[in-house]
């Protein structure tokens, strides 16, 4: 395994998870792919029920099962397939190698033990380190997260929501973790303490040179925070690039659906346009292109054929019938640069 | 948490005398004459009239029921009519037997029901949970009487493994605690398997997952005592069940706790006795739901600090 610093963190290939419930199989991610190099940050971005949270739980292998079952694909941690792994070796990863920040630190933290245990076990479990050390090395991540080390033995409920949060957070830190995965870490907070605790995950991404996966809906958080962002629809991405090109140079008619019906941002829309239509039918197979149904720009081949993954720069792709010429036109290019 | 238990206990004034006074006069109301009986069928009318006024029933219930509360308050719950033993003294004889009926009863019921509960929460619809659930339902359709015939039929007529009654010997108490734990082992198991469903749904057991916890520390550490906020709670009702059913169960095993004497009483129409008997457990229900609640207050961190204690 060679490192180099673009090392590669995490490496997902075509993972597909289907949760097979007593109304049907519901295919919640349908060929996933995931690239993240070391200290990137990705913002996964989608609609409620398009997958985000199943991909994420996916890497730590903690998909409720049943009903929840990988069907296919490759999750490579440090170049090891961790699909393939034993359980007991899958816990060493998890909350060390990886951790994970779920979306509401009002019910993320168990309300009987006091807050000061629950990161300290984190490190107990991970590190070999005596008790008192332990207990200084958990302080210390209260005060990095800005909280007093002395409300150690405080129970969760005598915290605000966004100081659990930043408990939350210094619980996933504790052990150094090479990737952190944030599920939508700010969505059940009010606005002014969204703000300080993406400030806070950004200033201890830096600190401790971990990659991060965001999770949200929230363009705005996209923005604020990552480096490259993958638009996911039905569970799968349909649109990949860096900050830049998706933000941009905007290409599937989804992607520019989701910018539409950002509250004005930088006079994108003068009011607010909703995507028409809903979120396909979990539990159906497409034959085509999922989003057909919602789209203004379909056409009949849009129903009929996949679309393929046409990449418009090194970074940047799409994958939408509409940009079918563009991919020629590059052929060509390419051909007859050579 | 002192002043807490304080003013629970002097809430215990009226609950003693709405008790009292609903037993003494259902006991005092009930038909036959208590006299009569006491006398005996033979004896002539003179002596059952003396009988009569020397216990005092001659006056009026009203008159009786505040003679009996006076006495009462000053802590005489008044004597047998039969022997010369006070109803304190004859109660305290026999409550140790109660409460390690009930004791073992509560013993029996934690030891099945725990794991049960657990295991099948944790390998819902699994056989072992089928299995389980089955035999809950079972346990709680069982009437206790019939489940200790049947005890008795089996295994002190059969097998001749254990005494069918009494509480000479150390393991005469385990038919008997069977018997009267079953109904709230399968209750509790219940409980258990559905509380600990609702907990290990919970956003915080998965954080304990995602955190590299084994199996064993997310469910014994993070989930079980959450799981078991209610069901403490409503253990303190099944104690209670239990001193309850215990007039069943010592009556069937010939236990010689309360329950027994109490049913004794009222066949003789030992009317204090059973006013007192009743009383006094009353008294001691209530003790246990306070203790029931102060244990609640323990294991829950957000009841404990609105009582001021807290850790750290
Ligand atoms: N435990 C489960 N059992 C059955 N279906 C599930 C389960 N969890 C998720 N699903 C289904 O899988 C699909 C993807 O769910 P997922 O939670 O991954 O979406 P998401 O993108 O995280 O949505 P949100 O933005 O609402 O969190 C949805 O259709 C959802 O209903
Ligand atoms: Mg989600």
């Amino acid at each position: 395994m060679h490192r180099s610093n673009s090392e590669i963190i995490l490496d997902m290939k075509n993972l597909v998870v289907d949760y097979e419930t007593d109304d049907g199989i519901v295919h919640a991610v349908n060929g996933m792919n995931i690239k993240l190099n070391r200290k990137q940050s990705l913002g996964i971005v989608g609609e409620t029920g398009a997958g985000k949270t199943t991909t994420a739980l996916s890497i730590l292998r903690l998909i409720p099962d049943p009903p929840g079952v990988i069907k296919n694909g490759e999750i490579f941690l440090e170049g090891e397939d961790i699909l393939l792994y034993p359980e007991a070796k899958m816990r060493k990863l998890r909350g060390s190698y990886v951790s994970m920040i779920f979306q509401d630190p009002m019910t993320s933290l168990n309300p009987v033990l006091t807050v000061g245990e629950q990161i300290s076990e984190v490190i107990r479990v991970h590190r070999k380190a005596d008790s008192e050390d332990v207990i200084r090395k958990a302080k210390e991540m209260l005060e990095v997260v800005g909280i007093k080390s002395d409300r150690y033995n405080d129970f969760p409920y005598q915290f605000s929501g966004g100081m659990k949060q930043r408990i939350v957070i210094a619980m996933a830190l504790a052990c150094y973790p090479k990737l952190l995965i944030a599920d939508e870490p700010t969505t059940a907070l009010d606005v002014t303490i969204q703000a300080q605790i993406l400030e806070v995950m950004k200033d201890l991404k830096e600190k401790f040179d971990t990659s991060l996966i965001l999770i949200t809906h929230d363009l705005g958080v996209v923005a604020e925070i990552c480096d490259i962002v993958s638009v996911v629809y039905a569970g799968s991405i349909i649109e990949h690039g860096t900050l830049r090109d998706i933000f941009k140079s905007t290409k599937h008619p989804y992607t520019e659906g989701l910018f539409n019906s950002l509250p004005n941002i930088n006079a994108r829309a003068e009011f607010l346009k909703p995507i028409p239509g809903s979120m396909p039918d979990p539990t159906q197979v497409y034959t085509g292109c999922a989003f057909y149904e919602r789209c203004k720009y379909a056409v009949d081949k849009c129903n009929a054929v996949k679309p393929p993954k046409i990449w418009l720069n090194d970074t940047h792709y799409v994958v939408c019938h509409k940009y079918d010429d563009i991919e020629l036109t590059q052929k060509e290019v390419e051909n007859n640069g050579m | 948490m002192l002043k807490y238990i304080m003013k629970r206990i002097l809430m215990l004034l009226p609950v003693l005398i709405g008790v009292s006074f609903i037993v003494f006069f259902i006991v005092n109301l009930a038909p036959g004459d208590p006299a009569r009986i006491i006398a005996g069928v033979e004896t002539d009318e003179e002596t059952v009239e003396r009988i009569r006024e020397d216990l005092g029933f001659n006056k009026t219930v009203v008159e009786r029921y505040g003679i009996y509360m006076w006495k009462a308050l000053q802590g005489d719950l008044g004597t047998s009519y039969y022997s010369n033993k006070t109803v304190i003294e004859a109660f305290m004889e026999r409550i140790p037997n109660t409460l390690l009926l009930g004791f073992w009863s509560v013993v029996f019921g934690l030891i099945i029901s725990m794991p049960v509960g657990i295991i099948s929460a944790i390998k819902q619809y699994s056989i072992f949970d089928n299995l389980g659930m089955v035999l809950a339902l079972t346990g709680i359709s069982i009437p206790s009487f019939w489940l200790g015939i049947l005890a008795i039929l089996l295994f002190s007529l059969k097998l001749q493994l254990l005494p069918s009654g009494g509480n000479e010997f150390w393991y005469s108490v385990i038919l008997p605690s069977i018997t009267n734990g079953t109904q709230m082992m399968a209750l509790m198991t219940r409980m258990t398997r559905s509380s600990m469903l609702e907990v290990i749904r919970q956003d915080y057991i998965m954080t304990a997952r995602a955190k590299g916890l084994d199996e064993k520390t997310v469910v014994l550490k993070h989930a079980l005592r959450n799981a078991l906020i209610p069901v403490v709670t409503t253990a303190g009702n099944f104690l209670i069940m239990m001193i309850g059913s215990a007039v069943v169960t010592e009556t069937i095993f010939s236990w010689p706790g309360v329950g027994r004497l109490i049913v004794e009483s009222i066949s003789k129409r030992d009317l204090n006795m059973v006013v007192g008997c009743v009383i006094l457990i009353t008294f001691i229900i209530s003790i246990i739901n306070l203790v029931i609640d102060l244990i609640y207050v323990l294991i829950d961190p957000k009841i404990r600090s609105s009582y001021g204690i807290m850790k750290g």
